[in-house]
């Protein structure tokens, strides 16, 4: 029975790919690529990896929909919907991936026997780190130089958004996400989705210790949140200057950093946790971590500032 | 068939589906679009190796399962990146028209 539903999603998952990929409009296009991302959260929750289906689902589907659905608003029609090549072009195109598609599939069919695995490695030390959650542990113990590093990519690429800012503007504020439409439905559901919303993404955080989800889980949760208020047209997206803004990105690296180096002196070394003290400095790095990456994706989508500094 | 070598022949007709779209549409927004196709699937692969490797009592092996969590999160970084680039060159080219 489940072979029946993985085939059909499998296939689902295709068509819609082919339709992200030959849709006229690329509004159309973007809309199937959501679609997309709901199906693939399906299919990583049947690979068993339910971390992964809900970071898929927010970020993958959700914050990267909204960020492509804006730009293509932004677009002129001219330059997205250019001429596409012939019908003979096409053919010879689709050799190079044909190619790919058979290699990669002869790989998978041809995968090693018993498959290499860090389950029980990443098991063992688990119960005196105190988290219930293997993916958790991996992201913030065992592997936590790479999520460290990750965040200060994520500054890293919301100050290269920045500074696509024109001359004078620097500091200002981004421009308004409503695009001066009034509508109804939408500021009823900004209005009334947001508390639930922002308890849930606080939720998926808390529970990320011991249960699936965690700091992107969750943080994007909350970006989107934001996201829908300045959509409504019931908030303005900040000056990129502002005091409270410039904390809110640097406290969740911050403290992760400043944590690394105290682990120096209060444990073995660099990020190393002291025993029996692991699991609160994680949730209090994750809280930080929660709240930078939640401001860090709202002020991605919401792009360089537009206005001169007040 | 099990679901792994499903889901990964699957994974490998994203990546086909995403070069090919890289390769056909001449719009940096399709083209970003495809991109991100590619990179789904190449996700999925480590979904892949991550369900083969489940053991000591979990679903997945969580290694790969938080390596694709940072991958995503950085994906979508590159892409608003990308996007203000986008947008900006837009912006540069009225200018010009304008002129």
């Amino acid at each position: 029975m489940m072979m029946v539903f993985d085939s059909a999603l499998a296939l689902l998952v295709l068509g819609v790919a082919l339709l992200v990929v030959n849709a006229n409009g690329a509004r159309t296009a973007v809309i199937g690529f959501i679609a997309l991302g709901l199906l693939l959260a399906v299919v990583w929750v049947r690979l068993g990896s339910v971390d992964v289906a809900l970071t898929e689902a927010a970020i993958g589907g959700g914050a990267t929909g909204i960020l492509l659905l804006r730009a293509c608003g932004r677009l002129r029609p001219s330059v997205s919907d250019t001429p596409s090549p012939g019908i003979i072009l096409r053919i010879v195109a689709a050799a190079l991936p044909v190619l790919l598609v058979v290699a990669i599939v002869a790989v998978v069919l041809d995968m090693p026997e018993p498959a290499p695995s860090l389950a029980a490695q990443a098991a063992a030390p688990m119960p005196e780190l105190g988290l219930g959650n293997p993916v958790t542990a991996v992201l913030l113990a065992f592997r936590a130089l790479d999520t460290l590093l990750e965040k200060v990519v994520l500054l890293l690429a919301l100050l290269g958004v920045w500074s696509l800012t024109q001359d004078g503007r620097w500091g200002g504020a981004p421009p308004a996400l409503d695009d001066g439409v009034a509508k109804g439905s939408l500021t009823l559901l900004a209005r009334v989705l947001p508390p639930i919303g922002i308890v849930a993404g606080i939720y998926l955080v808390w529970a990320g210790a011991d249960h699936p989800g965690g700091t992107f889980q969750g943080g994007a949760v909350l970006a989107g949140m934001w996201l829908l208020v300045m959509m409504a047209g019931l908030s303005k997206p900040p000056e990129t200057a502002a005091r409270w803004v410039r904390l809110a990105l640097f406290a969740g690296p911050a403290l992760f950093l400043a944590v690394g180096f105290a682990g120096f002196f209060i444990a073995d070394g660099f990020l190393a946790y002291p025993p029996g003290l692991a699991k609160p400095i994680i949730v209090a790095v994750e809280a930080a971590l929660t709240l930078s990456i939640a401001v860090i994706i709202a002020l991605m989508v919401a792009g360089p500032a537009a206005k001169a500094p007040r | 068939m099990s679901p792994a070598t499903l889901f990964g022949i699957m994974a490998a007709g994203l990546i086909g589906i995403g070069l090919y779209g890289l390769i056909v549409h001449p719009g940096a927004l399709r083209k970003l679009l495809s991109f991100n196709l590619v990179g789904a699937g190449v996700f999925l692969l480590f979904g892949v190796a991550a369900q083969r490797g489940a053991g000591a009592g979990f679903t997945g092996d969580p290694v790969p399962q938080a390596l694709v969590i940072t991958g995503i999160v950085v994906a979508f970084a590159a892409s608003a990146l990308a996007v203000a680039l986008l947008l900006r060159l837009i912006e540069v080219e009225h200018e010009d028209d304008a002129s």
